[in-house]
C-alpha cells in the first residue's frame, strides 16, 4: 500500500519544502482526521519549516487548542489527586495523563478526552466514592451498561464531572476480566514509578509500552489508530536510548502474557513509522500468528481513517477487526446477545455508536 | 489593470453550478476557502441565489473547509428524508430533515469557522462598516442584532457578518466573513417589507430556531471580504417591543465583560483572548442600546457613523 503523505511527513519532515498547496492541503486534513494536527504542528516547528500561511493557521490554530488543553489537563489532574488524597493508594495514571505527567515526547501536542486511572481492585468501591463525592457522577444510568462494565470489564463505567464535564476512567486493569489472557494488574501497580515533584505516579517504561501495545491491538475502533501508534513509536524511541530496555521490555511482555500485542506493536511501527528496532529483538518477540493475514487488516486500519488513504478493503479490515476485539474481550456466549442487543439499540436510534 | 474579469459564482449558469458542487465548487468566504461538495438541488438553489458575488477559486489552492452535505445513504431518502453535514468526513451534527439543506450548510460552515480558526478572537456579533470604522454589535439571539444588521446593510453600510466578528489576535483588525444574514420569524416580514428589493434564499419553517430566511449580502461587501478594518464602536443592541430608543455609554469594564461572555473561543485563547479583547475596548467607543423603532436607529448609527 502507498505510504500516506502524513507518515511520509512524519518520516522525513523536511519534505515538506518542496510541496505545494493541495500537497499542504492533504497533508492537514490527514493530520486532523488523525488527530494528530497539533502534534505535525509541533514536529514541524521542532525542524523550523517553512510554511504556507493558509496550512500555518490550522497548524497554530490546533497548537492554541493543544496547549490550552495541557492547562486544563494539569488542573484536572490535582483536581482527581485532591479528590483521592485519603485512599492509601499510589495514584497512577494511565495513557495521555501518564505521557504528559512523565513529560513523553508523545504528549507532544496530544489532545484526547479521559484521564484514566489505574487503582487496586480492591479500593474500587472507596475511589468512586470519593469521586463522586467530589462532584463526579456515572455516565450512564442504563442498568445493563452499569452491569456490563462491573461484571466483564477492566474499569467502572466513564464518570463525568458535573460542573467541568471532564471525563475520567477508572481502571483496576489494562484488560477485560473476560478477555483469556488478562494479566496480574498487582504487577503492573508494583513496578509503578513516583513523577518527581508530584504525587502522581506512571507504569514502569516497559509497562507503559505494553499497554499501549494491548490497548491499540485489543482495540475495535481505530479513528484513533495511527495516533496510538505514533505513541508507541515516541515510547519506543524514547526509552530505547537506555541500555537494558528492549531485554527487559521482552521479559516482561513474557511475565504479563501480552507477547502478542508486543509483538504487534513492535511489527507495525516498524513497518508503518520506521521506529528504529534491533533486529534481534523483532525477531525474539516473533508469535506464531498468520502475518499475511495480520498486515492486510492491520496495515490498513492503523493508517489515518481519511478517504485519502483508504483503499477498497480498508473498511472491510476495520470491521474484521471490530468482530476480532470483541471476540478476544468476551467469550462467545457473551459476545453474541451483546452485540445483537447493540445493533438492536443502534437501530432504534437509542445509541449512536 | 488587466481586463480579466474575476470569476465569481454569478458567472455560472445554474445548470453548470450544479454540474460544479456535485465535483466540487471552490470558492472564498471572506478569507476562507471552501469546497463544497453535494448532490442536493436546494444548495445550488441558494449558492445561485446567494453566493453570486463570491470569487472562484484557481485550481490548486489550499482549502480551508472541505465542506459536504448528503443524504445518509439508507431507506430514509424516502420516508422523512434527511441531510447530513460533513467537515472532510467528520460529521458534527445529527442529520437535519432534508428541506434544511441551506440552513445547514449556513450553520455548519459557521461551525467550521467557529472551531477552527483561533487566530481571531471570535465574538458572536454581528460587524458592519461605515466610514472606516467597523461596528460590533454582540447579541444573544433574539436581540436583535441580526435585523438592525440587515436594515443597515440595506442602507448602504459594508457587511463584515450577521454572526461572527473575527478578531485577528495578530493586527487587532477585524476581519469580514461577508455571509448571507440569517433572519428568523418576524424578522423576515420586517426586511422585507422594508426593502423590497432585498433577494431572500428559500425561507424554512420548523427548524431549531423556527423559521429561519438567508438574505442576500451586498456585492460590494462580498468583494471585500478580504479587507480587514479596525473596530471603532462596541454597542449591545436590544430590541423591546415598543421601547423608546436609547443609547447609553457603558463602562469598558462592563463592557469587557460583556464580550468576553459573548466569544465562542475567550477561554481557549487565554492570555492572548485577554489581551485582544481589551485591546478592543480601549480602542472603541462602548454603548447599551435599547430599540424598538428601526427608522430611529439607522439615523442614531449613522449619526454616530460621524463621530
Amino acid at each position: 500500500m502507498k505510504r500516506p503523505l502524513l507518515s511520509c511527513v512524519m518520516l522525513n519532515p523536511k519534505q515538506v519544502l518542496e510541496f505545494n498547496l493541495p500537497q499542504w492541503d492533504l497533508l492537514i486534513r490527514q493530520a486532523r482526521t488523525a488527530n494528530v494536527l497539533a502534534s505535525l504542528a509541533e514536529l514541524l516547528d521542532a525542524n523550523a519549516l517553512e510554511i504556507p500561511e493558509r496550512a500555518r493557521l490550522h497548524l497554530k490554530s490546533a497548537q492554541i487548542h493543544a496547549d490550552r488543553f495541557n492547562i486544563a489537563l494539569a488542573f484536572e489532574i490535582t483536581c482527581i489527586e485532591k479528590a483521592l488524597k485519603d485512599i492509601p493508594m499510589a495514584l497512577v495514571l494511565l495513557k495521555g495523563s501518564a505521557y504528559f505527567m512523565a513529560g513523553n515526547n508523545a504528549a507532544k501536542g496530544r489532545v484526547f478526552s479521559d484521564v484514566d486511572i489505574l487503582v487496586p481492585e480492591q479500593q474500587l468501591m472507596a475511589v468512586e466514592m470519593a469521586l463522586t463525592n467530589a462532584g463526579w457522577m456515572t455516565n450512564t444510568l442504563d442498568p445493563y451498561d452499569q452491569k456490563y462494565y462491573r461484571l466483564w470489564m477492566h474499569e467502572i463505567p466513564p464518570l463525568r464531572h458535573l460542573k467541568r464535564q471532564t471525563s475520567i476512567d477508572v481502571h483496576h486493569n489494562i484488560l477485560p476480566k473476560t478477555t483469556c489472557i488478562c494479566p496480574d494488574a498487582n504487577k503492573l501497580l508494583l513496578g509503578a514509578i513516583k513523577v518527581p515533584e508530584s504525587n502522581c505516579w506512571v507504569l514502569a517504561p516497559e509497562d507503559r509500552v505494553l499497554h499501549s501495545a494491548t490497548h491499540l491491538f485489543h482495540e475495535g475502533e481505530f479513528s484513533q489508530g495511527f495516533r496510538d501508534l505514533r505513541d508507541l513509536d515516541h515510547l519506543l524511541r524514547e526509552f530505547a536510548t537506555s541500555d537494558d530496555f528492549w531485554p527487559k521490555l521482552l521479559l516482561r511482555a513474557i511475565e504479563l502474557q501480552q507477547q502478542i500485542p508486543l509483538f504487534y506493536a513492535l511489527r507495525y511501527s516498524h513497518q508503518i513509522l520506521q521506529t528504529p528496532i534491533p533486529e534481534s529483538v523483532l525477531e525474539a518477540s516473533k508469535q506464531r500468528i498468520n502475518t499475511t493475514l495480520m498486515d492486510a487488516l492491520f496495515l490498513r486500519a492503523l493508517l489515518p481513517d481519511h478517504d485519502s488513504c483508504n483503499d477498497k478493503w480498508t473498511r472491510l479490515a476495520r470491521s474484521l477487526l471490530f468482530i476480532r476485539s470483541h471476540y478476544l474481550k468476551m467469550p462467545i456466549y457473551l459476545m453474541v446477545p451483546h452485540l445483537l442487543r447493540k445493533t438492536y439499540r443502534r437501530v432504534i436510534g437509542k445509541e449512536l455508536h | 489593470m488587466s481586463n480579466l474579469p474575476i470569476s465569481n459564482i454569478a458567472s455560472l449558469s445554474k445548470s453548470q453550478l450544479q454540474q460544479a458542487i456535485i465535483k466540487g465548487l471552490d470558492f472564498k468566504v471572506g478569507c476562507f476557502n471552501v469546497r463544497l461538495v453535494s448532490p442536493i438541488v436546494e444548495l445550488v438553489t441558494h449558492l445561485h441565489h446567494l453566493y453570486g458575488a463570491n470569487e472562484l477559486l484557481a485550481k490548486e489552492d489550499f482549502i480551508d473547509f472541505h465542506v459536504q452535505l448528503s443524504s445518509p445513504s439508507t431507506l430514509r431518502r424516502y420516508f422523512r428524508p434527511q441531510v447530513n453535514f460533513f467537515l472532510d468526513g467528520y460529521a458534527p451534527f445529527k442529520p437535519l430533515p432534508y428541506v434544511q439543506a441551506s440552513a445547514l450548510f449556513e450553520w455548519g460552515l459557521n461551525w467550521c469557522i467557529a472551531s477552527h480558526a483561533n487566530q481571531y478572537l471570535i465574538i458572536h456579533a454581528a460587524v458592519v462598516e461605515r466610514n472606516g470604522q467597523a461596528f460590533i454589535l454582540p447579541g444573544t439571539p433574539g436581540s436583535g442584532k441580526s435585523t438592525l444588521c440587515a436594515a443597515l446593510v440595506n442602507q448602504g453600510w459594508r457587511l463584515l457578518s450577521d454572526e461572527m466578528t473575527l478578531l485577528s489576535t495578530h493586527d487587532g483588525q477585524i476581519y469580514p466573513v461577508p455571509r448571507p444574514i440569517s433572519l428568523k420569524n418576524q424578522s423576515i416580514d420586517v426586511i422585507k417589507k422594508r426593502s423590497p428589493q432585498s433577494v431572500f434564499g428559500q425561507i424554512v419553517n420548523d427548524t431549531v430556531k423556527g423559521t429561519v430566511g438567508h438574505f442576500c449580502p451586498p456585492e460590494l461587501s462580498v468583494q471585500l471580504g478580504e479587507n480587514p478594518v479596525f473596530a471603532a464602536k462596541l454597542i449591545f443592541p436590544k430590541y423591546k417591543q415598543g421601547a423608546e430608543t436609547e443609547l447609553s455609554t457603558l463602562s469598558k469594564s462592563k463592557a469587557l465583560l460583556r464580550a468576553a461572555g459573548d466569544c465562542f473561543n475567550y477561554n481557549l485563547l487565554g492570555v492572548q483572548g485577554f489581551d485582544s479583547l481589551s485591546g478592543l475596548v480601549e480602542q472603541c467607543a462602548c454603548y447599551e442600546f435599547h430599540y424598538s423603532n428601526l427608522d430611529e436607529a439607522l439615523i442614531l448609527f449613522t449619526e454616530l457613523s460621524h463621530q
